[in-house]
């Protein structure tokens, strides 16, 4: 039976929401403030003379239009997140309370130091908790995003390099890698140089070896890798890299895996950033903030970069020039203004200290078993390129799926799940990585296994109603995203006035 | 464990189903020397909800809340009074525990805020287009001298001394690998010249207005001489306040705006997280850093918005991206475009006014005081004063009484020995008539 059409357009619970420029008035304001009038004098002439052209909407207005949008939007607090390589998992709320308290959020960065002591020991803290858990003896804390931890920890390795004397222009990262990593390594002035995976989707040693030599400034090694794979020939690879004169960078956006239980440190890492918002649970936020801590070894740890946190008798200093900075210390530069994600370091902490070692490893370990309930639960159904057991995410490709990833991941969709990471790691065809992290229940595993088998059945035996045009029950069928690239529309305009006759 | 849903016996029967004995079997990639055994890590073991609530309150407790006391400090970070609406609304689990929208068709909710906002940041600024947020200020400052190179073909860039050092080192840091940054030398309260400075090889002049010292900068002059040579001129904004007052860059010449967002909607933190805006010229746009959310329609018709020329980006071009950037500041873009749909036209208007206002009160009281004087004949909500003696002693001082007295210049150019008189002070809707009169009666009894 077709739907009867609502005389509405909506359907039930599901609104359709216009823009905030097709909603607003002229002459509305959410927020009353007082008309005051202000004269040139000190202005400069350059009052602002044409309008903004911001529409004007009354509190309830602008809640019920941003409560709308909210419903259009798939969340781990609503459901299973299985996004491999992204770690959707539970966000306490006690962090985002902490957060909050006014002697954090309420602190502006330049308070005198003497004033802020309380928020340089918290850094100071989370900075030994970073630091025990990765073995490694230092931390720059100020980079705001994995790829921007993976910035700083290169230019570290840059400015070692150039300590040295030496001239070496290349990063060697495998082709698995996640895109930032090439991104990183030629946005910090090097070119590329990709190492093969081996069949059974680790580091390819000889190839490694073969690529080696005195111009490799770095190897960029996630681990476990985006196949969702440990990198069992670790020690090798560091001890390769290290012969060579080059240092290992480790992407840490996978540390879930291993926190409380492996230490970096122990393997050979030169460094490696933490993404506090996946391994510590900072919430995702649709895209941001993150925080991307680097810790360092002893051959680093003098690079980092401004501002450093010195334990002194009498507090913590803060050095944000290298004119005060102690004359061991030779940093590279600066990552950003101020000192780093400081509404992240408390959720960080919070959800470190809620967890304690024991918690981090048992979550680790949870996330490690999770994963590997789900592969086994699948792999008879759906192919999986590698042998397991895998660590924190499971990797499943289209071999004899009769489907398409993209028809398969959108399909889910209807059946109440956000789709897993499809078509990365680029080294498998339409890669399926699938993560579900530690937050989940048994019962919700089992479902998720049941839901995907029965999906992944039909495709095989060819009944492709399912999967041809889904999703069809989400707020939106399937987007034309080639139709958005060819003619960008990248704002809304107000619509021309009609001419007079 | 409060957060870790599966028990003993979920663990033992799902070992029983992958085939395993123990846990162990599942790390034995993992070489043996380096397992590392609980009790090797020097650190506690968990903890309930309130014993943790009791220690980060401790170390919060030893911090001087901005609102708790009378407070002045600006130079980049600005204290303004957020609705309630704004982190009620920001708190909805559907904002914030969804990721980056990949899959549009149940991320609708984000990505209409995002083209909201790029669409208000783009009004604001007075530009074409505008992306879906960077880190913050200053990495998008770096980003847009970067993109100011590949736009020109050219590798240098002129910073005007009237920038926040901060900014200027964080993009050195990364300009200087793809080309040369130049710095004009630091003049509080002055407009130096900067066409001499400007050449064939310029990529790009980058001016701040209102600058570190809070001096509103008048950008048509600088536009055109960097037009004249073929350079692109870029504006930054640390107080985006004060484009509801201001002139915006965009109707003076600017070919990209980069600004701190923090203003609105989002709180001092500390220092973050805080909000990067970038806009530029719809010629420009392929060359972009970051993510941009466009409009489309889905398989039924309907309007809907999608992640667009990602091409640009990492995930997609690897190691010829325009920008390594994939994580961004989602939900301090969702909460200033929250707020600045509340304020709306009238109510930022309104909002630049009262914090101008603000600010020219208090300048007026205390360079009243003997000895000091106002540097900065014009400006948004912050200036820069001389005072008579060594300003960072006066501001602990000052803090010691219990007053935030402002940023003094030495914090931010401690190698210049020509700016430890000057004290940058800033004044928001958020300061009382009280609060300024405290002020002023303790700078005149320190200074006396």
């Amino acid at each position: 039976m077709s739907e009867l059409p609502t005389i509405s357009g909506d359907r039930s619970l599901d609104h359709e929401e216009p823009l905030i420029f097709e909603i607003g008035r002229a002459g509305k304001t959410g927020v009353d403030l007082p008309d005051v009038k202000v004269t040139d004098a000190r202005l400069g002439g350059l009052h602002r003379k044409g309008v903004i052209g911001l529409p004007g909407l009354s509190e309830p207005e602008v809640v019920r239009h941003y409560v709308r949008l909210s419903r259009n939007n798939y969340a781990i607090d609503a459901g299973l997140y299985p996004l491999g390589s992204c770690t959707m998992k539970h966000n306490p709320r006690l962090n985002e309370k902490m957060a909050r308290l006014p002697g954090f959020a309420d602190v502006h960065p330049l308070a005198p130091q003497s004033a802020a002591q309380g928020a340089l020991a918290l850094i100071s803290e989370l900075a030994r908790w970073l630091t025990t858990l990765t073995g490694m003896p230092a931390v720059a804390m100020s980079p705001k995003a994995g790829a921007h931890g993976e910035l700083c920890g290169i230019l570290t390795i840059r400015a070692a390099v150039e300590a040295r004397g030496e001239m070496r222009t290349r990063v060697l990262i495998p082709e698995s890698a996640h895109g930032t990593n090439p991104a990183t390594a030629a946005f910090a002035g090097f070119t590329v140089d990709e190492i093969k995976a081996t069949p059974d989707g680790r580091v390819d040693l000889d190839s490694l070896r073969s690529k080696l030599g005195p111009d490799v400034a770095a190897f960029m090694l996630t681990n476990p890798n985006t196949c969702g794979l440990f990198e069992r020939d670790i020690v090798e690879i560091a001890q390769l890299v290290h012969k060579a004169g080059a240092y290992f960078y480790c992407d840490g956006a996978n540390f879930n895996a291993i926190a409380g239980r492996v230490r970096p440190g122990d393997l050979g890492v030169d460094a490696m950033h933490i993404n506090l918002h996946k391994t510590f649970s900072t919430p995702h936020g649709g895209g941001g903030p993150g925080a991307g801590p680097v810790v360092l070894s002893e051959r680093l740890a003098p690079f980092a970069p401004l501002p450093l946190l010195l334990l002194e008798k009498d507090g913590i200093r803060l050095v944000e020039d290298k004119s005060q900075a102690p004359a061991a210390a030779k940093p590279f530069g600066r990552m950003c203004a101020f000192h780093g994600q400081m509404g992240m370091f408390v959720r960080a902490l919070s959800y470190m200290l809620s967890h304690g070692r024991d918690g981090i490893r048992q979550a680790s370990e949870d996330a490690v078993l999770s994963a590997n309930y789900i592969l086994a639960g699948l792999k008879d159904v759906l192919h999986a390129p590698f042998e397991g057991p895998c660590m924190h995410e499971a990797l499943f490709d289209d071999e004899s799926l009769g489907v398409s990833t993209l028809d398969f991941a959108k399909a889910m969709i209807d059946e109440g799940y956000h789709p897993m990471t499809m078509y990365f790691p680029l080294v498998v065809h339409g890669a399926m990585l699938i993560e579900p992290t530690e937050s989940e229940s048994k019962e919700s595993l089992d479902r998720f296994i049941h839901v995907l088998r029965a999906m992944a059945l039909e495709a095989k035996a060819g009944r492709k109603e399912r999967f041809e045009g889904a999703p069809r029950l989400a707020p939106r069928r399937r987007l034309d995203e080639v139709a958005a690239s060819r003619k960008p529309v990248l704002r809304w305009k107000p619509e021309l006035p009609k001419a007079a006759e | 464990m409060r957060f870790l849903p599966l028990t003993k016996d979920d663990r033992a029967a799902m070992l029983a189903r992958i085939g395993v004995r123990d846990v162990n079997a599942l790390f034995r990639d993992v070489p043996e020397s380096a397992e590392a055994p609980l009790a090797s890590f020097d650190l506690p073991d968990a903890k309930g909800e309130l014993e943790v609530e009791r220690i980060l309150s401790r170390f919060a407790g030893r911090n001087m809340a901005a609102g708790d006391v009378p407070s002045f400090c600006g130079a980049g970070a600005y204290r303004h009074h957020v609705p309630a609406a704004v982190d009620h609304l920001i708190q909805r689990s559907e904002f914030l525990t969804s990721y980056t929208p990949y899959q549009p068709e149940i991320a609708q909710g984000t990505l209409q805020y995002l083209f909201e906002f790029q669409t208000q940041v783009a009004l604001l600024t007075g530009m074409d287009v505008a992306n879906a947020s960077l880190y913050d200020g200053s990495t998008a400052t770096a980003e847009a001298v970067l993109m100011a190179f590949r736009v020109t073909k050219r590798g240098k860039a002129i910073f005007s001394g009237g920038i926040h050092p901060h900014y200027a080192a964080t993009t050195e840091t990364i300009a200087n690998l793809h080309g040369r940054v130049v710095r004009a030398p630091v003049a509080p309260g002055r407009v130096a010249d900067l066409t001499a400075m400007i050449d064939e090889e310029t990529a790009c002049v980058i001016v701040q207005t209102p600058d570190v010292f809070g001096l509103i900068r008048d950008l048509k002059p600088v536009a055109e001489a960097a037009h004249a040579k073929g350079a692109l001129l870029i504006a930054v904004v640390t107080e985006v306040v004060s484009l509801g007052l201001l002139e915006p860059p965009g109707a003076q010449g600017a070919d990209i705006v980069v600004a701190e967002g923090q203003s609105i909607g989002n709180g001092l933190n500390f220092g973050g997280p805080y909000l990067g805006l970038f806009a530029t010229r719809e010629k420009f746009i392929r060359q972009m850093p970051g993510r941009l959310v466009g409009e489309t329609t889905d398989a039924a018709g309907k309007r809907g918005y999608v992640l667009t020329l990602s091409t640009r980006e990492q995930h997609i071009r690897r190691d010829k991206a325009t920008s390594n950037i994939c994580t961004n500041s989602g939900l301090c873009a969702l909460a200033f475009t929250i707020h600045l749909s509340l304020l709306g036209e009238d109510g930022l208007v309104r909002l630049g006014a009262s914090n101008h206002a603000r600010a020219s009160m208090l300048a007026d009281k205390l360079v009243a005081i003997r000895g000091v004087s106002l540097l900065t004949p014009n400006f948004f909500n912050e200036f820069t004063l001389r005072l008579p003696r060594d300003a960072a002693e006066v501001v602990e001082t000052l803090a010691a009484r219990g007053i935030l007295a402002g940023v003094p210049a030495s914090r931010l150019m401690p190698a210049n020995s020509g700016v430890r008189d000057l004290l940058i002070v800033a004044a928001t809707e958020t300061n009382t008539d009280e609060d300024c009169a405290a002020f002023a009666k303790a700078l005149a009894e320190v200074l006396s």
